[in-house]
């Protein structure tokens, strides 16, 4: 056998394909890793067994010999009885947990009857404008039974409020719920852009929700720190992983600052991250996630529980691989970028549909999708065995260079003064629009191929049947909320709006009052109106 | 003499806050060599018309990924007719399905329209041959 500089100087001598052969985050590439020029990994201090420290294996002693991941596919459209229909059938389906997706006024406080929701009612996901929607949304789906999970944010505490309010009207009290809020401001500001407050206010309501689920909802997973929009937004990989931790940490110096004790909120701490098409990339980055949050939260931040050093991660595959070009190809791609998440140890998963480059999900195109996750679990074989490419000459390097890289952005954004520093200084936002730009000019360049979009192109017309949203049902949707506040105690409501006006100017928890105000039948919008008018409202100073 | 650039201004409107092909498209255009005035989020279509006419540009590139265009676009090129501003081009892209552009295209809603892998320099070619630089 030859030695590794010997082999070296052989493949210099033979001729290479055209590259550049880098990583979809533009990282290069070795033809080869082996003994001589990986990563040397101390077993027990940098990969430890599978539910030890510091977890780069996994977070659980078993993993999916015990139980395979949640299958959770993100859902939402119309109104709450449409939605609630979608439910049902992907739950017939074999979906094992919900996820809700919410309309753009919802998303952003506007009740449907809003000036500024004209013509986005329903369109990106359900509107919910107050308990009676959020019954129906639910209807004969025992809360007791499903955990669900809301991607909802800047309006969370209020989301979650109705959530808990319509499970107390079914006879399920908050103690037995499960399920996730996404609840992550940071990331708005940084790249999903749904923000209302500034940060100040947004994480005093981020951490009386920490409060508020410790001593009532303590199955509930307050947060799920998201890198999944940053990478959506145009970063690397490596920028996905170092910035959501960084804001990872935020949260857990925000609740300690509030007065929590770590180990009191930590273990209900959960992340959310993108699943791209570099499959050993993503792999690699999932790995890095854990033992980087490991080592911080036991070393930097003093936690003692175990539950307070696990990340515990939903996955997505990446929206923003797909194309519209020859959309089935969609499928492959889902098919690869799922299978990495698995093999990188994800707890909760969602697949996207081939159509979502051009709306939201066919019934059709929704079940292929969950398929895709059913024949990976039932088929494949990879999750037979835990963790199976640990000590893999590649995967281990590259997962030591992404912890690497994390820490050095770690370093950078210490100096701009920490996360709400670098927000407000724009260090993240243009470091995502140059790796945007940067990845664009690679395709326009040929550097990158994408397939379908300038490479293997075809003539053909689009042949896949599309969701459409009548709309129709934003009229229907707007009667129903003008309704609900006429025939609803408006003194009540005024009273309850009143109390949250009270405890936002001062420094009560802030939940049980929300909480208050939707079961008298406030709106979202008329609750978020409260509140900004004591929090104010943020404003971005765009670059690009 | 120096060459009169091509002014544009890039706008989000509505609530969606999807502005990654905003962004690279203001930075295709600028690095183009035109005056990009990127708006920000959360635009109504009064703000960016307004903005349109203060900059003075030659064209509005609307970016919508929330599935509102059929009101949006129609409602921007109503203001422009009423602010005797109706010489500025209006294109965009996002999230339209091909009989939705069909759509605003024929009926004057929009003057071009540029869905997802469509390269940026498409957009600039476009631009370039339907504008002609005004003072």
């Amino acid at each position: 056998m030859s030695s590794f500089a010997e082999w070296q100087e052989r493949y210099k001598t033979q001729k290479e394909r055209k590259g550049p052969f880098m990583t979809v985050s533009s990282m290069p590439i070795e033809p080869l890793y082996g003994p001589e020029n990986c990563y040397r990994f101390d077993y027990e201090r940098d990969l430890g067994n599978p539910g030890e420290y510091p977890f780069t294996r996994g977070i659980r002693t078993n993993m999916y010999r015990g139980r395979l991941w949640t299958m959770r596919q993100f859902a939402g459209f119309a109104t709450a009885k449409e939605s609630n229909e979608r439910y049902k059938f992907l739950l017939s389906q074999g979906q094992t947990g919900l996820s809700v997706a919410f309309d753009m006024p919802t998303i952003m406080g506007y009740d449907s009857d809003h000036p500024r929701a004209f013509g986005e009612v329903g369109r990106v996901g359900v509107a919910i404008d107050s308990l009676q929607d959020m019954e129906t949304l639910f209807a004969d789906i025992p809360l007791d039974k499903v955990s669900t999970s809301m991607t909802t944010n800047a309006p969370a505490a209020i989301l979650w409020s109705l959530y808990i309010a319509a499970a107390e009207k079914q006879g399920v009290p908050s103690y037995k719920l499960t399920g996730t809020i996404q609840n992550d401001i940071l990331k708005e500001y940084i790249a999903q852009k749904s923000w209302i407050f500034p940060p100040e206010p947004s994480l005093r309501l981020i951490t009386d929700i920490f409060a508020f689920a410790k001593d009532h909802v303590p199955k509930w997973n307050t947060i799920s720190i998201s890198g999944y929009h940053i990478r959506e937004a145009g970063s690397t990989a490596l920028q996905e992983l170092a910035f959501t931790l960084a804001d990872g940490f935020a949260y857990v110096e925000a609740g300690i600052k509030a007065g929590l004790a770590v180990d009191d909120f930590a273990p209900r701490l959960s992340f959310f991250f993108n699943s791209h098409m570099d499959f050993f990339e993503e792999i690699a980055k999932y790995r890095a996630a854990r033992r980087i949050w490991a080592r911080h939260m036991k070393e930097k931040y003093g936690a003692k529980k175990e539950e307070s050093l696990l990340l515990r991660f939903h996955t997505q595959t990446a929206g923003c691989s797909l194309t519209a070009q020859q959309p089935e190809n969609n499928i492959v791609r889902t098919a690869f970028e799922a299978l990495a998440a698995v093999l990188g140890g994800t707890q909760s998963l969602h697949t996207n549909s081939m159509d979502e480059v051009l709306a939201l999900p066919t019934e059709k195109a929704v079940q292929i999708a969950l398929r895709t996750q059913q024949i990976i679990a039932c088929e494949s074989g990879v999750a037979n065995t835990v963790d199976p490419l640990a000590g893999s000459y590649f995967v281990e390097t590259l997962t030591q260079q992404m912890e690497d890289g994390a820490e050095e952005y770690f370093r950078k954004i210490e100096e701009h003064g920490g996360v709400l520093g670098a927000i407000a200084q724009n260090f993240f936002q243009q470091e995502i629009a140059d790796a945007a730009y940067r990845y664009q000019k690679e395709i326009e360049m040929k550097e990158r191929i994408v397939v379908g979009v300038n490479e293997y192109i075809t003539d053909e017309e689009l042949a896949i049947p599309l969701l459409k949203i009548d709309p129709r049902i934003e009229m229907e949707q707007v009667a129903r909320v003008k309704k609900l506040r006429e025939t609803r105690d408006n003194i009540r409501v005024r009273h309850t709006l009143d109390e949250v006006r009270r405890a936002a100017e001062g420094t009560d928890n802030l939940i049980p009052k929300i909480i208050e105000a939707v079961k008298a039948y406030a709106t979202e919008g008329e609750i978020v109106a409260v509140l900004k008018e004591v929090f104010g409202e943020y404003r971005e100073k765009a670059v690009f | 003499m120096a060459e009169t650039r091509i002014r544009v201004l890039v706008a989000k409107p509505g609530l969606d806050g999807h502005d990654r092909g905003a962004k690279v498209i203001a930075r295709a255009l600028r690095d183009a060599g035109m005056e990009v005035i990127y708006s920000g989020l959360h635009q109504t279509p009064e703000q960016i018309v307004e903005t349109a006419i203060q900059e003075d540009v030659d064209v509005i590139g609307l970016s919508i990924l929330s599935g509102a265009h059929l009101t949006i676009f129609p409602r921007v090129k109503q203001l422009l007719l009423e602010n005797n501003a109706d010489d500025i081009k209006l294109i965009g892209g996002g999230t339209m399905p091909d009989e939705d552009i069909q759509f605003l295209l024929e009926h004057k809603q929009a003057d071009a329209l540029f869905t997802p892998g469509t390269p940026s320099s498409s957009i600039i070619a476009w631009i370039r041959q339907n504008i002609s630089a005004s003072n």
